[in-house]
């Protein structure tokens, strides 16, 4: 059990979400957006890695499966990746997890992939304050029992 | 292989830190994580105390792993490391947890919470941390060219510092002509010496000099690479080039305010910035008889509260030349506070006063006025220290505006991967200890590009960021991180998506003792890790991220915090 409150979307209800972010724009973001003391809810956990491309999609799933109620990739812009085209692996590969994950009956707010540059300070907490909002918002994830195909007819 | 021995280091950052999160508790949960030995909290642990506590607790406690708590790896990673160093563990054993600019400083309200979350930080960190492995940092060779954006005072005694020191430097400026922002100014503060004087032969030393090549009316388009080996596009007249550098300096400068909407500016004839004053008498216009300046404006105030810095002295600088070129006319300076700092620039102030420039202190509540239909005639303004109204003649009125950072900083920070700030300059990497470097290494700064400064303020920046660029330049050769990407041979199948998704062309499939397998070549891989994330069979792994140590944090987040200190 990962979560502090084990009551759906109650009042309480404080989600764990993690975070990875690229070394060179998503996570000079993040500090920037500690150096300019923006405030933010305190429900992600950021993993630094040098570009949102070396996020195997078994991260993600692993993390769902271990009860995390969300996850969020962040990279550079399209066209900004320092290494070029890493982060349209990451576009690519995103989609497709997103494909998988509904599959397998988890809402999509729980994986998110998002853009932040290194100057984009305000927008990381943004992104921080509305992925927690809307995570709140679904209730703890409930799929670390086994992740279940949705029935025919779910959305 | 020796039992995993973690030590735990926690930074009070002053209060940056301790103020927010119970340090405290997060050391008394830190010994209760699996393979931790050791566990302390420490007021500065970048300080010499910190790092030699670091060290001895290493040696005392044969300490293995090292894993501090503090700030941001962008900026005090390699600290970390060479104290680890320099105590015989070797610097890839040491793990960076970020509770400050990513917990305390954004949490500030919420104690509870961010000492929750700065507890499972360390824990994901320590997980990682008993995973990690030795490893060998690279050499990579330094292209031994540099390039300077922007052609002002800053590019160009930059570009000078470097190419005097044999340096092949390349310099881009946007506008046609080199000079920058003071090409239209008349004469520089304190010294009053003409612009021309101090300009000109830094131009031609420029221009003539054999280790530089001016790009002027040039744009840069595009920036890749890294420290070391950067591709910069530039573009002159739809003509396109390509430059190879080792470094980048960027001295963009900034911009005057012009005050629309302010003091009826840009509505009458005879309301003027400061530079439009300089442009308006090095032109030889005629004097007036009486001029009233205002400073202060558009800084200051909520939606721009930084000070101009030298606006103040521009304001003195440009009061006592009116009075030099006739005693008789009258000077107004109308201000919220004289902001005349240092030896030279008091004794200014003092020799406006004798000279008969009036001071006059307004407050920001009831801003002078301007009386006047086409033009301005005289000016209102509350006399703070007379307490009452007062009404001076003005044939001219001067806005003394700060400068502010040029609208395209934004598309340049992003190409070179540099933050701004939220003012729009561009923001060092650290405000005391690293001024004029970014925290992208190879990429610095000068000048009024990072905040409003004056001549001598920019050289000496110039100087600094000079330095600082030659010496990966002279060194030929950077040390590159070992975060590369590393092939087992016996997992891999060779079906080559690492070939194909490598941007860098840095793997190859070859011929080895256990058959075809991919194969990286360190000097080539950059360590984004695109590879390792489409290897399906788990073969390809990268240095300091690979699938164990990633797999660890996210199984110790996955965990509840149970025990110790709560």
């Amino acid at each position: 059990m990962a979560v502090h409150d084990t009551e759906s979307g109650g009042n309480g209800f404080e989600p764990k979400i993690l975070v990875f972010a690229c070394n060179w724009c998503s996570y000079a973001g993040a500090d920037l957006a500690g150096v300019s003391r923006l405030q933010m809810p305190a429900n992600c956990r950021v993993i630094r890695v040098m570009c949102s491309a070396r996020v195997r999609p078994e991260f993600v799933i692993t993390a769902l499966s271990k009860g995390l109620d969300g996850v969020l990739v962040l990279g550079c812009h399209p066209g900004d990746c320092h290494y070029s085209e890493g982060n349209y692996f990451t576009r690519r590969r995103g989609l497709l997890l997103q494909k998988l994950l509904q599959y397998v009956g988890i809402e999509p707010e729980r994986f998110q992939v998002r853009w932040i540059s290194a100057s984009e300070g305000a927008k990381f907490a943004e992104t921080i304050g509305q992925v927690t909002d809307q995570i709140k918002a679904l209730g703890p994830n409930r799929s670390q029992n086994g992740m279940q195909p949705a029935e025919p007819g779910d959305s | 292989m020796p039992k995993t021995r973690v030590g735990v280091f926690i930074c009070h950052c002053g209060n940056n830190i301790g103020g927010v999160v119970r340090v405290p508790d997060v050391v008394e949960y830190a010994r209760t994580l699996p393979n931790v030995v050791h566990a302390e909290d420490n007021l500065y642990t970048c300080s010499e105390e910190g790092l030699s506590s670091i060290k001895d607790k290493v040696e005392q406690q044969g300490l293995n792993r090292v894993v501090v708590a503090s700030c941001t790896p962008r900026t005090h990673e390699p600290l970390f490391r060479g104290a680890c160093e320099e105590a015989g563990l070797n610097r890839y054993l040491f793990e960076f947890v970020n509770i400050r600019e990513h917990c305390s400083w954004v949490h500030m309200h919420d104690p509870v919470m961010a000492t929750e979350k700065a507890k499972e930080l360390v824990r994901m960190g320590v997980a990682k941390a008993c995973h990690l492995e030795p490893q060998e940092d690279f050499e990579s060779d330094v292209f031994p060219a540099a390039l300077v954006i922007g052609g002002g005072v800053a590019g160009m005694t930059a570009a000078l510092c470097l190419a005097n020191q044999g340096i092949q430097v390349y310099l881009v400026e946007r506008e046609q002509e080199l000079g920058g922002l003071i090409r239209g100014v008349q004469t520089l503060f304190p010294t009053e010496q003409n612009t021309e004087e101090l300009l000109h032969p830094l131009i031609e030393q420029v221009k003539n000099h054999p280790q530089i090549t001016v790009y002027a009316g040039t744009v840069v388009e595009k920036t890749s690479g890294f420290i070391g080996d950067f591709d910069v596009a530039v573009r002159a007249n739809g003509e396109a080039s390509n430059l190879k550098v080792g470094t980048i300096i960027v001295a963009t400068g900034a911009e005057e305010l012009k005050p629309g909407g302010l003091y009826r500016y840009s509505e009458l004839p005879n309301v003027v910035t400061q530079l439009e004053f300089e442009e308006r008498f090095k032109a030889g216009a005629d004097l007036p008889r009486s001029v009233a300046i205002i400073n202060c404006v558009g800084a200051r105030i909520p939606q721009r509260t930084y000070c101009g810095r030298f606006c103040c002295t521009t304001a003195i600088k440009n009061a006592i030349w009116l009075k030099e070129q006739d005693p008789e006319t009258s000077v107004y300076v109308l201000h919220r506070d004289v902001m005349a700092y240092g030896v030279a620039i008091e004794e200014f102030y003092r020799r406006a006063m004798e000279l008969g420039v009036r001071f006059v202190r307004y407050d920001v509540e009831s801003p002078p006025q301007i009386l006047g239909d086409a033009r301005a005639e005289a000016i209102k303004v509350q006399h703070q220290l007379m307490g009452k109204e007062v009404v001076l003649p003005a044939d001219l009125v001067v806005l003394t505006t700060p400068l502010v950072a040029r609208d395209d900083n934004e598309e340049l920070s992003r190409m070179l991967k540099v933050p701004l700030g939220s003012e729009g300059f561009f923001l060092e990497a650290h405000l005391k200890l690293r001024p004029i470097e970014f925290s992208t290494d190879g990429v610095y700064v000068c000048g009024a590009a990072r905040y409003p400064c004056n001549i001598p303020e920019s050289v000496s920046q110039a100087y600094a960021a000079a330095a600082k660029a030659s010496i990966p330049i002279r060194e030929g050769m950077v040390r590159v991180e070992a975060i590369t990407a590393v092939c087992d041979e016996r997992r891999c199948s060779a079906c080559g998506n690492c070939v194909e998704v490598c941007p860098f062309g840095a793997v190859e499939l070859q011929e080895g003792r256990f058959g075809k397998a991919a194969h990286v070549n360190p000097a080539q891989c950059k360590g984004c890790g695109c590879c390792v994330a489409s290897c399906p069979s788990g073969a390809m792994q990268q240095r300091g991220f690979n699938d164990r140590q990633l797999l660890s944090m996210i199984g110790a987040l996955a965990e509840e915090t149970t025990s110790g200190g709560a």
